[in-house]
């Protein structure tokens, strides 16, 4: 039997590493059983694209066309559809309705396509839950605004507008009134793809809770887990903190919706997983009537694995979309082997002794302009997960795996500071529309004695949620702040889940100081295990949590290990490519015979599935955790700090002065790379080529660096992560402005640079501080000064001179050697008429090792590996006198993936800082199909024939010409604002004129389409 | 803390923590509970009687206690161990520490509750006491000392008359087919499931003869959880016997269907001369999955039992055979007669706390009431 699989492409906000963990488990189930798996998927950032996870892969664009082809080609007898998301499902359904699974004799496997398309399609949905007898809130669909308004006029107002089959809801929104209704059906009806919208009643205020639920061909079901939203109804569940299992609910309430989402289920035939949304009344109080009911609403209801079933299986330890794929191919739960306890079966519910808080993580830190409020439309781009014993340790915990810098539990905006009334602080910052600083905010409310009740009367957050967090507000203002810590009250605020850092700064002390005192007080945590169970049956999953108690469950680890450090929530400039470099890493070292420790705090991703390696520590990436982990495991462990990202790498330098051992580039190297003035001076001494410039502390210093190597120039912080704060000033003016909110973000120095015009050129190479291998060059299409992360990319590089290669090779040896680097490095330059210049060196796994990795075929991750544990590219049969693998046959292009529609006031100008969720690859043998089909893939296809707009700024006039005249002479007609029409017409062409001025600031070109 | 509390175990472990509830000691066998919500389902299950009960869950309390969720007259554990003890915010409710209070039941919070259920898995269900001092003297070694002796002094369930203490007063409720409810410390929701779907409910305390119960001419009968070892109870067994005699004499011409629940399942069992035997640590939670025998079909259920009938001793010519199992450990979960509308389970039909899945076995016993009633 042959399966094809869907993935889900790249990485968007709404659909992001969640699907590469279904693809990656549901792959690994069906080989299990002996089954052949063709896996298409765009996204070659992924673990499921990496070889031996399926049997065949094509890492090609996801559409029906390409689909097709396969299908031909590989004769699969089954398509999986329900682990892809919402884009393997669509393409599934799309597949299915244009004959092309008949026409094959494709077998749809698991959940049924009229299950899908009555799930999908909300008419059909509501109509088959009234007949079951569930309630769904008064709705209407409606293809325009006139429909919409009929149905407002009946029902009233708030409603809520939804865009059929969209992810996370894009376009969506609620309306107060026939204005705002207006506005949001039309941007609903263009962003869906049937341009369709479901008006409803809005629930706002309401509980939000969802069941996971699972049904096999037996009719069998079961509830996975429940999980309860912090946040009430209004909130779209991507962007709302969710705890698990639910904390407000009776058993009464629990068993309802449980009860109804098995209805659900059962009525909608699902064979496999499906994930159930329920708004329940808030606060109706307990009566004696044994008949009575807490008045429901059913809201969503997803057929097919999703981001919550990730978070649920993370929360459980329960593996949704591997059993969802043998259910697929036939099994019952009760046939299906439990993972985790290996003696019982998948047909169980989980049993929870701790709580699971999820908070997502959110790009506002990169989009400082961004509409921050918080509704329908998600706009989160990834989470992070956290298990304890208590809310309060679990929350806190989650807090401190955000990664915000600076925003702990104590921090405050700005402007939060003025309102020390707490009436005041409510009426100006909790009344509004919830933002994603919200959890802070609450704080804020707190620490200035705000009531719960007042509280709970505007945010409509349960008070049993209020009342905890108030218990940790209250605990540090009056408990902690400016006391002497002693035994009991620091055990105490351990359990409540105050990190080293935050009794440092409230007791005045500093927080290596607050371990020593809880080291000679022997408060340190201890180790809990994930085992579905409770406890009920002896469990072999080596999935733990720290926490404090009395017993440790997790001794250290026998035998040769080695930990390696994660890259925590997903982010825009750390993506899912370096949790797919953790992955492989952990088997790199199991070929190696070392037994892999991860450590992270991502519930969407493989490497926290607690089969990806020996041992999975759920916790955040910090210094103290990290710390309690390498106590835990006893004898001194290396530690892989250069797969994680910008998180592991900033650990490295405390690590090692904690006395751990940094496997690989020394932390003293990687400090030195990543301190822009320390490694400027270090280039110069080693005759690097860089562009000139300087470091200024004010802007007069900015103003005189810049004078003297001449406008453009690149300014950013010395010390940065991804491209943070980085941008190009064309003059003074610019640059004041630059040095203005550098200063007030707190900044300080800032390195000014000549921004050159060149091609910009990229490289991954591992050396092992004397041999180098650079595994492929690839050349930006855009030119320097767009982030590499949103450049679109090249390999091999199209329009190098061998000189210029050579000299790359050569340069890029004499950093590995000098730094010197032991692993991966990652170099950027920039190629200037026949010069070369060196833009930026990291010593760590890149953005685009996966991409090189499957496009070279050179396995860097695990020569990297190997390098970090004392062995060398010799041994590893990858020492070359030339230093640059050889060019294949094939070209690839990496093209990056925005999610711009999700977000309101963004600007879609790309430049140094990166602004891209997600990548797709074109592979092919010549350029212009690799390229083809990287835009396909990127939904980005452009139309064969049409018309081009085209608005340049006067400074970029003179090159967009030869751009133009191609268009041109492909047939496109040209559309252009007033100022490019006039050069169009000068260069002999006759556009058409649009109606509107390009500098407009109030109207955007989309909103007018 | 207001006051400290310590747990004895009979195997020498003791575990300090923070007292609520009562104030009184308490000592029974310790018992853990996997159910995530339900509290004050699981400390009102009469079954409980003479048992300590730990939550796994660790959060309780969230919601508070009302009358519609308690499934008897009182709260039935010896006391209740939590991780954390939580207050209600919930309007209507009244705070599970005030519950606990005001029926003498006390209760220790802030132990590693999954510590101690690790070493009921591992060594079996244990004895335990819990004594309450004031906080100064927290942490004694002379209390828990005298903790773990009472502990290991303190009677075994067998010795108790827990199922005389559990059974309620005689009395009726609904109407419709008569069923007559054997009270071995019933779960109320057994009784709403029957009113729910029509039936006249007449409660019969456990001490009832067999006389008693047929001389009210039911159309069924059922036969309800209760607290302790079924073996420790001969004389409800006897009860049994010859109610099921009185069915198997009226045969299926003019059937008497009986339902056997919980205890009342190792009462037929033991009735029909099959043996009970103890589970290293028993079932107790709403996650138990239970396959039918017939269909393969697995159902999710509410359990609460030490005990087991051991299926090889069920006699071949009784009739019953076994017609569900459990999933986890094989253990029988179900009987049901051949020719007779008799079946019996081993776990909880009515849930509360649990699933609501298997209420079709109410469904089920009040066809075959309504088919009796038919061909009087």
């Amino acid at each position: 039997m042959k399966v094809l699989i869907i993935g889900s492409g790249p990485i968007l906000i709404g659909q992001a590493a969640e699907f590469d963990y279904a693809g990656t488990q549901a792959c690994r189930a069906l080989r299990e059983e002996g089954i052949e798996t063709v896996l298409v998927n765009s996204n070659p950032a992924t673990i499921m694209t990496d070889p031996g996870v399926a049997d065949v892969t094509y890492l090609e664009p996801l559409t029906v066309e390409v689909l097709e082809r396969v299908i031909a080609r590989e004769r699969p007898s089954g398509l999986l559809a329900t682990l892809g998301g919402q884009t393997g499902l669509n393409l599934a359904v799309a597949l299915a309705e244009s004959g092309v699974l008949e026409r094959y004799g494709v077998r749809l496997l698991g959940t049924p396509l009229s299950a899908i398309q009555q799930a999908e399609d909300r008419e059909a949905f509501k109509q088959l839950l009234l007949s079951i007898g569930e309630p769904v809130p008064e709705s209407a669909t409606a293809h325009s605004t006139e429909e919409a308004l009929a149905f407002a006029d009946r029902i009233g107002y708030p409603l809520v507008v939804r865009p059929a089959f969209t992810l996370g809801g894009t376009g969506g929104g609620v309306a107060g009134d026939p204005e705002e209704l207006a506005v949001r059906v039309g941007r609903g009806v263009a962003a869906s793809p049937i341009g369709q919208v479901l008006v409803e009643r809005s629930l706002a205020g309401w509980k939000e809770i969802e069941y996971e639920v699972m049904r096999d061909s037996a009719d069998t079901c079961i509830t996975v887990c429940n999980m309860e939203n912090l946040d009430p109804m209004g909130v779209h569940t991507g962007d709302s903190i969710v705890v698990a299992p639910s904390q407000t609910l009776t058993d009464k309430e629990y068993q309802m919706l449980r009860s109804a989402a098995l209805r659900i289920i059962r009525a909608l035939g699902i064979e496999g997983g499906c994930n159930v949304q329920f708004a329940l009344h808030p606060d109706r109080a307990p009566t004696d009537d044994p008949d009575a009911q807490v008045p429901y609403f059913v809201i969503e209801v997803n057929p097919r694995v999703s981001r919550s079933s990730a978070l649920a299986s993370k929360a459980t330890g329960y593996p949704i979309a591997r059993v969802a794929a043998k259910i697929a191919i036939g099994k019952r739960l009760d046939e299906i082997p439990n993972a985790v306890t290996k003696k019982t079966t998948a047909a169980f519910e989980p049993a929870l002794d701790y709580v699971v808080v999820k908070i997502p993580r959110w790009p506002f830190d990169k989009f400082a302009a961004a509409d921050r409020s918080l509704g329908t439309q998600m706009k989160a781009t990834g989470e992070v997960m956290a298990i304890d014993r208590s809310f309060e340790a679990a929350l806190q915990k989650a807090l401190r795996s955000l990664e915000v810098k600076g925003q702990g539990l104590l921090w405050e905006a700005p402007s939060w500071v003025s309102s020390a009334d707490p009436t005041e602080f409510i009426d100006k910052f909790l009344s509004g529309a919830p933002t994603d600083d919200r959890l802070w905010r609450l704080f804020a409310a707190l620490r200035r004695g705000a009531p719960v009740d007042a509280i709970h009367d505007r945010t409509r957050i349960d008070r049993w949620f209020l009342r905890k967090i108030a218990r940790i507000v209250r605990f540090a203002e009056d408990e902690l702040q400016g006391r002497t810590p002693t035994p009991a009250l620091l055990r105490t605020a351990k359990r409540l889940g105050f990190s080293d850092a935050d009794i440092a700064t409230l007791t005045g002390m500093l927080s290596e100081d607050v371990r020593r005192l809880r080291t000679q007080w022997g408060i340190r945590p201890v180790y809990k295990m994930v085992d579905t169970c409770a406890a009920e049956f002896e469990a072999v999953t080596p999935y733990f949590y720290s926490t404090y108690e009395q017993e440790n469950e997790a001794a250290p680890l026998p035998g040769p290990k080695a930990v390696i450090l994660g890259s925590g929530p997903i982010r825009i400039g750390q993506g899912i490519e370096f949790d797919c470099c953790c992955v492989q890493s952990a088997g790199a070292l199991r070929d190696r015979g070392i037994a892999p420790i991860m450590v992270n705090s991502n519930p969407e991703t493989v490497s926290t599935d607690f089969d990806a390696s020996a041992r999975l520590y759920f916790d955040p990436l910090d210094e103290e955790s990290i710390a309690a982990v390498l106590e835990n495991e006893g004898t001194p462990v290396p530690v892989l700090a250069q797969f994680g990202g910008q998180t592991a790498l900033n650990l490295a330098d405390r690590i090692a002065a904690m006395g751990g051992e940094i496997a690989g580039t020394s932390a003293d190297a990687i400090a030195l790379a990543e301190d822009r003035r320390r490694f400027h001076d270090f280039a110069d001494a080693l005759g690097i080529p860089q562009p000139p410039g300087g470091t200024a502390e004010s802007p007069a210093e900015a103003l005189g660096v810049a004078k003297k190597v001449g406008y453009p120039v690149l300014v950013r912080p010395s010390y940065v992560l991804g491209g943070r704060g980085m941008e190009i000033a064309y003059g003074p003016d610019d640059l004041a402005r630059y040095f203005r909110s550098a200063l007030e973000a707190g900044t300080g120095r800032v390195l000014v640079d000549k921004y050159l015009r060149g091609k910009e050129v990229e490289l991954d190479a591992v050396s092992d501080g004397r041999d180098t291998l650079v595994a492929g060059i690839m050349e930006h299409i855009e030119r320097a000064g767009v982030h590499s992360g949103d450049s679109y990319a090249v390999y091999p590089a199209q329009n190098l001179l061998p000189a210029e290669r050579d000299e790359i090779v050569e340069l890029t040896r004499r950093i590995a050697a000098a730094l010197p680097v032991k692993g991966l490095l990652n170099i950027q330059f920039i190629v200037e008429s026949g010069r070369v210049w060196v833009l930026e060196v990291n010593p760590r796994a890149s953005r685009t090792v996966p991409f090189l990795t499957k496009v070279t075929g050179v396995p860097l991750v695990s020569l990297a590996v190997a390098v970090a544990l004392g062995s060398t590219l010799a041994d590893q049969g990858y020492a070359r006198d030339d230093g640059l693998w050889p060019e294949g046959s094939l070209v690839a292009l990496k093209a990056p993936v925005f999610s711009m529609a999700k977000l309101l006031d963004v600007d879609t100008y790309l430049g140094p800082e990166m602004k891209s969720t997600g990548e797709v690859m074109g592979v092919d043998r010549t350029f212009a199909p690799a390229l083809w089909k990287a835009l396909v893939a990127a939904g980005l296809a452009p139309a064969r024939s049409g018309k081009v707009l085209v608005t340049v700024a006067d400074k970029d006039k003179a090159e967009v010409v030869p751009i133009i005249e191609g268009f041109h002479w492909l047939g496109y007609e040209i559309v252009a604002t007033a100022g490019t029409a006039a050069l169009v017409r000068s260069v002999g062409l006759r556009p058409r004129c649009s109606p509107w001025r390009s500098c407009s600031t109030s109207t955007r070109i989309s909103d007018r389409r | 803390m207001s006051r400290a509390a310590v747990l004895g175990l009979e195997d020498g472990s003791t575990w300090w923590g923070e007292a609520f509830g009562d104030g009184s000691p308490a000592t029974g066998e310790v018992v853990f509970n996997t159910a995530m919500t339900g509290y004050q389902e699981i400390a009102s299950d009469a079954s409980y009687n003479g048992q300590i009960v730990v939550l796994t869950y660790p959060l309780i309390g969230n919601y508070g206690t009302f009358d519609r969720a308690a499934e008897s007259r009182r709260p039935w554990v010896e006391a209740l161990l939590v991780r954390e003890l939580v207050s209600t915010c919930r309007e209507g409710t009244i705070d599970l520490d005030a519950y606990l209070r005001s029926y003498g039941v006390p209760g220790l919070a802030g132990i590693d509750t999954r510590a101690l259920v690790r070493r009921l898995r591992a060594r079996g269900t244990l004895r335990g006491a819990i004594l309450q001092v004031p906080p100064h003297r927290s942490q004694d070694p002379d209390i828990a000392r005298e903790a773990v002796a009472k502990a290991q002094a303190s009677a075994p369930l067998a010795a108790k008359p827990l199922v005389v203490e559990a059974t309620g007063l005689a009395r009726q409720t609904g109407s419709g087919p008569k069923v007559a409810l054997l009270d071995t410390g019933v779960k109320e929701n057994q009784v709403r499931c029957l009113v729910r779907r029509g039936a006249t409910v007449k409660i019969f305390p456990a001490t009832s003869t067999a006389r008693d119960i047929l001389s009210w001419s039911p159309d069924g009968i059922v036969i309800s959880n209760g607290p302790g070892d079924p073996a420790a109870i001969p004389q409800i067994a006897a009860t049994t016997r010859t109610l099921l005699d009185a069915a198997a004499a009226r045969g299926t011409s003019r059937p008497l269907p009986i339902l056997g629940i919980c205890l009342g399942h190792q009462l037929v069992a033991r009735a029909i001369g099959a043996s009970t035997s103890r589970l290293p640590f028993g079932h107790h939670g709403a996650n138990h999955p239970v396959q039918d025998l017939r269909t393969g079909k697995v159902a999710i259920t509410s359990q609460n039992h030490e005990f087991q009938v051991d299926e090889s001793s069920i006699p071949r010519d009784s009739g019953f055979r076994v017609s569900s199992r459990n999933l986890n450990d094989g253990s029988v979960e179900g009987l049901v007669h051949d020719r007779l509308p008799i079946r019996t389970f081993q776990y909880h039909p009515e849930g509360a706390p649990g699933p609501h899945d298997n209420e079709p076995v109410f469904d089920a016993f009040m066809d075959d009431v309504r088919d009796a009633v038919a061909r009087k």
